[in-house]
């Protein structure tokens, strides 16, 4: 299996999107995984929501495109959009050049902590991703 | 190196755009003469209703005008120029005749609102073709109508959901099985249906079980291809339709794979209530470089009151006799085409029907199932096939085989345009990694086929030997493989003066 | 062998040796996954196999029995229009490189065609005023329905509303398409004048696009600019239809008077009428509706030498992707009709298409002044027409279709099954291919019913 960068402060959901807690919990930044911009490959487009957008526990909130494939981008959890990464309307290829850093794509406010409790830490999400390469 | 020399080096033009080409002052055009007073459109039409700004055309005289199109085909492949084995696109030869017949001025030259009086003719051609797609496919009518596959996709879908709302029926659920075209699950959303994907068997076919399991009373029908994506016949399909019908839903036959049919089994006789055909695939009449096709839609006799109009039929001696427009279908699903389809493949496919006779058409199904297989017979000890069973007029290999040398399938669609081939479908169907589909068709001789089967096996070799040849591919044509993503990613769609 | 099997090389010889190599006994063992009870067991009821040339004398009979540009003086348009083609465009088309092969998915040896369209997106984005026009779609009727399917996606509502000058087979595709789906269908009122009224009055905020003919079915030259403010006001969409598309050459461009999505056919640009298609829809917007585009679209890219060229992109929007998310389930469109368009619009280039244009305001123009001097004959609207147009007639229509006939002229359309409020009126259509001496006669013929 290929080795994919997972950070430790990272945690993840099994729709391969990563989420990190900033301002102590009250915002959630979420992006795509390593393993998912491999499997996906060059990243061309992004559809994201608006800011304000209310966005909810499971559900799509956006899509995801390479030449030959579509992706849903799931959302976490349940919560009102506070920012969108604009920036990948030009450059997508962030996503894969950066998907922890420049390629992040919402941030999330006014979320339930106890959401978090069901989500992957990195380890377990590497179990995740190994298990279904098989 | 170059199995059976399918191709040499020949003459390889540049060309610019059109646009690029263009110098002020020149002219292509020649118009008569007015016969009538020259007007100031200005004046005609008030200043405000007259364009200000020149659109971007090119100035160039009719030889520019000729070399740049003459010189742009042959950039590209096509069946006149051999083998074209695109697997569920059934390339096969276009007679020429028809082309030729096609543009009689009776044809080419008629209106589509002339009065029936003046067109008897042509709406006795469409009756004769639909009489017989009625008969090689064994439906009971035949609505010429629907412009392409998919859209005779959309009527039959329309005609089901109008069958089910006659009765009073609300079901929601189409059944698409995993292997089906996309244009399936499209359709049948577009006609506000949920779609199921129904799994395939470990065989590569559709088992009653699996059809069973899903079939609940909010299930309007399923859509089936038969022979299947995998080129497989589906055995169960009597089986199939008989739980689908039990259970209030109708069958949807997708005719794209007709072409291993003919004179053999009628999709009506296996319990199909209504279908699509591609005259483009079947029945002969050219792909254009993606398009005209052309997809009439047959139904049984249930779905008769739903079909688009208007229809054509013959009129009774009591009506004045000949032919004339039928619009009394008051169930009808309404109009698809402005007018009556594509026409002009009405004549084509007409005039292949005509040639070729029942034993003819027969012959044809007969030839392309012998083509596959020969194929199959001779790769398999090479390529990985995904259901290794007899097929029937296309087969599907893998990559498989090849992973120890990295090379893909995209790498082996590439390379075969190097050696003079138009690469199979690829990566289609989707339940198959890596799919190799070659759908040979009857028209292709058994030389033709032998140098088919050494360039594979020639190349099979290079990924062994000389990978990064077979990565780098192709070679030999005018561009390299070229940067889809940097297309997508910043679409360019128009040119544009600096 | 006879002569019957032209399109099929197998030899007797040849078809032994590929049995043997399958290891089948026998053609028919090929079909054995096909079940007994499933197989048909008698020939197919057809009339039995013509040599080349007996099918040649049978559909040249056929064909002699339908009325065309070649046997009569055509004024019949209607949507369907009857122009002058040059023979290079017949003759390009027929290369076999064109003729064969299939949608350009394999770009390196599909280039010819994937340039082509490439140009052709560039022309018609420019005739229409707009930035993208996409690879055709089936024809004008269900370009229209697309637009309108397109703006409701676009706008995330569902009410359509029509102009009653669009092209009444538009309208009736447009409802079986929307049929299937949660959407409303409104027609808005046609004014004195020819033209649509009262539009603003016609659209709500539930509206998802207006959709206006230009010339509409009449042959009147609607104002693009008032609709688009009309629509615009409530957040709703214009769509700008258009089915004669050399109308384009002389009139502003949809695009630069506010539409935001223009659609419609261009069979005008030398493809040929043949019972009404096939034909070539087309249907363009701006970039930034791109994603919600149906149909598909070449695009220029670089290979990996870094020479230009082209490519089938953004085809994660189409259906052999997105499936039963697409943006329409549109697969094959109409390919060699567009590049017929392409090559006719390169022969007549920037300044020929604009002479031609005016060639045929000029006959129309002509007709109209004949028609106004002749007793019995009306022009029923006044708004400004391109190169069709309303006609009243003294006594029927039919009657009038009739003596037209004896005088060798295909005289119009009955306007009486699409708009019976009229009275007896044609829809008549003067192209550069109707004389002075041809529109003299026709002009004579209708208006002999006068008392």
């Amino acid at each position: 299996m290929a080795d994919y960068d997972l950070p430790d402060e990272c945690l993840y959901t099994e729709h391969d999107e990563w989420v990190r807690m900033e301002m102590d919990g009250a915002r959630l930044v979420v992006g795509i995984t390593d393993y998912a911009q491999q499997e996906l490959g060059d990243i061309v487009y992004v559809e994201l929501p608006s800011v304000a957008e209310e966005v909810r526990d499971g559900q799509p909130f956006g899509v995801i495109e390479s030449v030959k494939a579509v992706s849903d981008l799931y959302s976490p959890a349940t919560g009102t959009v506070v920012a969108v990464n604009e920036v990948l309307a030009d450059r997508p290829e962030l996503v894969n050049e950066d998907c922890y850093g420049e390629g992040w794509l919402v941030a999330i406010e006014g979320v339930d902590a106890e959401v978090l409790d069901s989500l992957m830490d990195a380890n377990a999400y590497r179990k995740y991703v190994a298990s279904r390469a098989e | 190196m170059r199995p059976g020399a399918n191709v040499t080096s020949g003459l390889a033009y540049e060309e610019p755009l059109i646009f690029e080409l263009s110098r002020p002052g020149r002219v292509g055009y020649s118009l008569p003469a007015s016969d009538v007073p020259a007007v100031d459109p200005a004046e005609v039409l008030g200043a405000d209703h007259v364009r200000s700004d020149d659109p971007v055309l090119p100035e160039l005289s009719e030889v520019d005008v000729v070399r740049h199109f003459t010189r742009l085909s042959t950039w590209n492949a096509a069946v006149d120029l051999g083998l074209y084995p695109l697997g569920s696109c059934t390339m096969k030869y276009n007679p020429r005749v028809n082309e030729k017949l096609a543009r009689l001025p009776g044809f080419a030259g008629g209106h589509p609102l002339q009065p029936a009086a003046l067109s008897q003719g042509f709406l006795e051609l469409m009756v004769e073709l639909e009489n017989q797609l009625a008969e090689v496919s064994g439906m009971d009518r035949v609505s010429l109508q629907p412009a392409a596959g998919a859209q005779g996709e959309l009527a039959g879908i329309m005609m089901i959901r109008a069958y089910h709302e006659q009765r009073g029926e609300h079901r929601s659920v189409v059944l698409v099985p995993d292997s089906a075209h996309g244009t399936n699950p499209a359709s049948a959303a577009l006609n506000s249906y949920d779609v199921e994907t129904i799994p395939s068997g470990d065989d590569g076919i559709l088992h009653p079980d699996a059809v069973s399991r899903a079939m609940t009373p909010e299930v309007a029908g399923i859509m089936l291809t038969n022979p299947n994506t995998l080129g497989l016949f589906e055995e169960h399909v009597a089986r199939i339709c008989e739980i689908v019908h039990a259970k209030g839903g109708l069958v949807y036959g997708d005719g794209a794979n007709l072409n291993a049919l003919m004179g053999i089994a009628r999709p009506g006789d296996l319990g199909i209530d209504v279908m699509h055909f591609n005259l483009h695939k079947t029945f002969s009449t050219p792909h254009g470089g993606g398009g005209p096709g052309s997809g009439p839609v047959g139904v049984k006799n249930l779905l008769a009151p739903f079909l688009p109009v208007p229809m054509v039929r013959r009129l009774a001696d009591s009506e004045g006799g000949g032919f004339g427009l039928d619009y009394e279908f008051p169930h009808s699903i309404g109009r698809l085409h402005g007018n009556f389809g594509n026409v002009g493949m009405f004549v084509r496919a007409f005039a292949y029907l005509r040639s070729l006779g029942p034993n003819g058409l027969r012959r044809c199904s007969e030839m392309a199932v012998l083509n596959a297989n020969y194929l199959l017979a001779r790769l398999r000890d090479v390529y990985h096939v995904a259901y290794d069973r007899p097929v029937m007029h296309e087969c599907v290999l893998s990559d498989r085989n090849l992973e120890p040398t990295g090379i893909t399938t995209m790498d082996v669609a590439k390379r075969l345009i190097d050696y003079g081939y138009h690469p199979p479908t690829i990566y289609f169907p989707l339940i198959v990694h890596g799919a190799i589909m070659i759908e040979p068709t009857e028209s292709e001789s058994l030389e033709g086929l032998d140098r088919f089967v050494e360039t594979l096996r020639a190349i099979e070799r290079e990924a062994r030997e000389e990978p990064q040849l077979v990565r780098d591919a192709p070679h030999r044509t005018p561009h390299s493989r070229l940067d889809e993503t940097r297309a997508a990613r910043h679409p360019v769609l128009r040119w544009q003066p600096d | 062998m006879s002569d019957r099997d032209r399109y099929i090389p197998h030899t007797p010889d040849e078809v032994a040796h590929m049995l043997e190599t399958i290891g089948a006994k026998s053609i028919d063992a090929l079909f054995e996954p096909i079940p007994d009870e499933l197989r048909l067991d008698r020939p197919l009821d057809l009339p039995a196999a013509l040599s080349e040339q007996e099918l040649t004398a049978e559909l040249t009979a056929l064909a002699a029995r339908n009325a065309n540009t070649d046997s009569h003086d055509w004024f019949l348009g209607a949507g369907t229009y009857a122009h002058f083609s040059p023979s290079a465009v017949d003759a390009l088309i027929q290369r076999g490189e064109f003729l064969t092969a299939y949608t350009p998915y394999q770009a390196e040896i599909s280039q010819g065609t994937l340039q082509a369209v490439f140009e052709w997106q560039t022309m018609m984005a420019s005739l229409t005023g707009t930035e993208v026009a996409n690879a055709s779609m089936y024809d004008g009727a269900s370009a229209t329905a697309e637009a309108a399917l397109m703006a409701m996606r676009l706008t995330r509502r569902s009410r359509v509303v029509l102009s009653a000058g669009l092209h009444p087979h538009y309208a009736e595709v447009v409802k079986s398409y929307l049929g299937g789906l949660d959407a409303v269908i409104e027609v808005a009122g046609l004014g004195e004048d020819g033209r649509s009224a009262d539009l603003a009055g016609a659209i709500d905020e539930q509206t998802a696009c207006l959709v206006v003919q230009r010339p509409n079915f009449f042959g009147c030259v609607e104002d693009l600019a008032g609709a688009a403010e009309a629509a615009h006001a409530s957040g709703a969409l214009l769509v700008v239809v258009v089915t004669e598309s050399l109308s384009l050459a002389l009139l502003p461009p949809p695009g630069a008077l506010g539409a935001d999505i223009v659609c419609g056919e261009a069979q005008s640009f030398g493809v040929p009428m043949s019972f009404g298609g096939p034909h070539v829809g087309f249907l363009a917007t701006d970039q930034k509706r791109v994603r919600q585009m149906p149909g598909r679209l070449a695009g220029e890219t670089v290979d990996s030498h870094g020479k230009r060229g082209f490519v089938l992109t953004l085809s994660t929007r189409e259906q052999h992707i997105r499936r039963e998310r697409a943006t329409s389930n549109i697969c094959t469109n109409q390919g060699l009709c567009l590049l017929t368009a392409t090559i006719y619009l390169s022969l007549l280039g920037r300044v020929g298409l604009r002479r031609l244009a005016e060639l045929n305001l000029a006959k129309a123009e002509y007709a109209k002044g004949r028609i106004r001097e002749t007793p019995g004959l009306g022009l029923r609207y006044a708004a400004p027409t391109f190169n069709e147009f309303v006609v009243t007639v003294p006594d029927s229509a039919g009657r009038a279709l009739e003596r037209a006939l004896a005088e060798g002229c295909v005289g119009g359309l009955d306007l009486a099954p699409h708009a019976p409020d009229l009275g007896p009126a044609l829809l008549v259509c003067t192209t550069e291919l109707a004389s002075r001496d041809a529109i003299d006669r026709l002009v004579g013929a209708l208006g002999a019913g006068a008392p």
